[in-house]
């Protein structure tokens, strides 16, 4: 038997990515030729996909209101990455900075949201943006507003969800960068005569790249597809592709439809991805 | 440094202390490094060196007292405004950066027009000898390699002053005594001020114009390297610099510019009053002699002049080659001597063995009295 493993290296390998193998077609492989299928299916009157075989559920897609959907959807998260990444840079940076023993206490801190339901924090944010809630006390107290403003229902309030909900995703990569930075090439870079700026861009930002991108991606990805946060904060007035997908497969009724546009946003966001990867890989390259 | 004309002076530290929480790590030093010279400042790790370095490069602001560069106060001015350059001692290269741009660095930061970076650029890899690598990136290198684009890099912006801090700690043996060569002869060629922070004597020894030996956060003495060797003003410069002797007693004379003590066992020793004029043995006070290993000799039969003779017995010999180092129990006391063998000789009563007794002497002008 184990002549037989020394003799073929084929074999070896193929036992060595069993279970690893066996998990990815289980979970997704399978998952997703089941999805793909009912992409290709039309249904019947109760809703339940049926054969022959069509492509109606991706000329259903194309229309014109879902491809602004996506692009919304694309936007908002975009906008909610650029929003984590500013928030979350300074505060990787100063966790990073501080006393070795210090800073894992700050990082689970970070993490502490975690162990509360996802759900109850969006409410916690629905309670703080609604009508006379803090957020417009503090507006009208400041003197901003006369009286109190719709925050909910907006664009602005799924904003706002997205960016809280993602946040520890774009934190905890730029913080990993971040803690192996040598700040001696910060002090270098200043005494070849660059100023703080300068070597922010120019040594800080090109070096802790991977953490940059890899947050990114952990915070664009999820964004894209999210359903909860659109749900709750969006109040049925603003919607990104997500929530219109799980519809499809809830009240709708729809699953060609809901698996056709699964299908079109995973390849979009891949692509994305792909790109957006190849930008860094530059820089990375020579780390 | 009153007989230096401040003309001169490239870098001054006028009463500088720096204080990290409650610790003084510089305390009340003041130096001035003369114009194109290579000036080391040598101490043990701790002693205050490398945070003189980084408060002259602008990295740490003195708690009181002030740096002047170029008879400038620096006050607060940040490292990017300083007309000096680094050379750190993890060389601290781009590693997203190829050498040449590690080393155009400093010329884009200051706005250098591009055909004039590259000439530049090229001028300094001719310097450091590595035009060949340009195109490398740092972890490509080997040590000695990446120590030559840190050279390059600060140098390429012709700085007033050029700051090393331990530059040759990370090299090897070998690669380090090439590089000590290198450095000293290429300070020569671009004439720019050197300041060098290391804990090695003998680095220090050989590429120094002048020495600023620390301690503690103090600076207690600043000479050549002669001066510091033969004249340490303390106990400790003459413990660290090279190897000594010390042989404690209390003053029993004061002669001129010399002075006797007697040890506890009764023994007179005399050597030249050392540690500079405010230093003055008094009688009945406590003091050392200090005399090195290689101005001692050691002889069969008593000397004529009795003057610092004492009976000893030998008490282990090393032969290593150019000199033959020979314990004696001086009393208590252990005294190293080093006996240059001048000689060539296999006869076996030549050297002195363990056991014998023989005569030690030194002259009282190559012995110093020290009180601190």
């Amino acid at each position: 038997m184990m002549q037989r493993f020394r003799e073929r290296p084929g074999l070896r390998l193929f036992s060595l990515m069993l279970p690893g193998g066996f998990w990815l077609i289980v979970f997704f492989l399978i998952p997703l030729a089941v999805i793909g299928a009912i992409s290709f299916m039309g249904r019947d009157d109760l809703g339940s996909p049926t054969l022959p075989w069509t492509t109606d559920a991706y000329a259903q897609a194309f229309d014109p209101i879902y491809l602004q959907l996506f692009l919304f959807s694309m936007w908002l998260s975009l906008l909610t990455t650029l929003a984590t990444l500013i928030i979350a840079m300074p505060v990787a940076l100063f966790i990073a900075r501080m006393p070795k023993k210090w800073r894992n206490l700050m990082i689970f801190l970070v993490m502490i949201p975690f162990w509360t339901n996802f759900l109850v924090r969006t409410y916690a944010l629905l309670f703080l943006l609604r009508a006379n809630g803090p957020m417009n006390n503090i507006l009208m107290g400041v003197g901003l507003i006369q009286e109190p403003i719709s925050l909910l229902s907006t664009p602005f309030a799924v904003w706002v969800g997205l960016v809280y909900g993602n946040l520890p995703f774009m934190i905890l990569p730029l913080y990993s960068s971040l803690e192996k930075f040598d700040w001696t090439l910060i002090e270098a870079a200043n005494d070849l005569g660059a100023n703080t700026v300068k070597a922010f861009f120019r040594v800080m930002l090109p070096l802790t790249a991977p953490g940059l991108l890899a947050g990114s991606i952990l915070t664009f990805v999820p964004a894209v597809g999210s359903y909860i946060t659109v749900e709750l904060m969006g109040g049925g007035k603003t919607t990104m592709i997500g929530r219109v997908i799980a519809t499809q497969f809830g009240t709708a009724g729809n699953w060609p439809l809901g698996s056709a546009m699964s299908l079109i946003l995973m390849v979009i966001v891949t692509l994305a991805a792909v790109l957006y990867f190849r930008a860094g890989r530059g820089e990375r390259m020579a780390l | 440094m009153p007989d230096t004309p401040t003309a001169d002076i490239g870098v001054e530290l006028r009463d500088v202390v720096k204080k990290f929480g409650e610790v003084a790590a510089v305390d009340h030093v003041s130096l001035a490094v003369r114009n194109k010279e290579f000036f080391a400042m040598l101490g043990p790790s701790g002693c205050g060196k490398t945070t003189c370095l980084r408060m002259i490069a602008g990295f740490e602001r003195p708690t009181s007292g002030e740096v002047y560069i170029n008879g400038e106060a620096q006050g607060a001015t940040p490292p990017f405004e300083r007309n000096v350059n680094t050379v750190f001692q993890s060389y601290a290269l781009f590693p997203h950066m190829t050498v040449a741009q590690n080393v155009a660095f400093g010329l884009e930061m200051r706005g250098v027009a591009a055909p004039e970076v590259k000439r530049r650029v090229g001028e300094a890899l001719e310097l450091v000898r590595l035009p060949h690598l340009a195109s490398r990136y740092p972890k490509q290198m080997s040590g000695g390699q990446q120590q030559r684009v840190a050279l390059a890099r600060a140098l390429v912006n012709r700085p007033q002053v050029l700051l090393l801090d331990e530059p040759l700690g990370a090299l090897d043996q070998k690669l380090r005594k090439e590089m000590q060569l290198e450095l000293k002869s290429l300070q020569t060629q671009v004439g720019i001020t050197f300041v060098f922070v290391t804990h090695d004597q003998e680095e220090a020894l050989t590429m120094s114009d002048r020495i600023c030996v620390m301690s503690q956060g103090h600076a207690l003495q600043v000479g050549t390297p002669v001066e510091i060797y033969e004249r340490p003003n303390c106990r400790f410069v003459a413990d660290f610099i090279g190897e000594t002797n010390f042989i404690d007693g209390t003053v029993s004379a004061v002669n001129g510019d010399f002075a006797t003590l007697k040890t506890a066992a009764g023994m007179p020793v005399t050597g030249r009053i050392g540690g500079g004029p405010d230093a003055r043995p008094t009688v009945g006070a406590n003091a050392t002699v200090s005399v090195r290993p290689e101005k001692i000799t050691l002889a069969e039969k008593a000397p004529e002049s009795g003057v610092n003779a004492h009976e000893v017995r030998v008490f282990s010999v090393g032969y290593v080659g150019s000199d033959t180092r020979v314990v004696v129990k001086l009393g208590d006391a252990n005294i190293d001597v080093w006996e240059q063998n001048s000689v060539s000789t296999l006869d076996p009563n030549y050297f002195f063995r363990p056991g014998e007794t023989a005569w030690l002497t030194f002259k009282p002008e190559n012995a110093l009295v020290l009180t601190s």
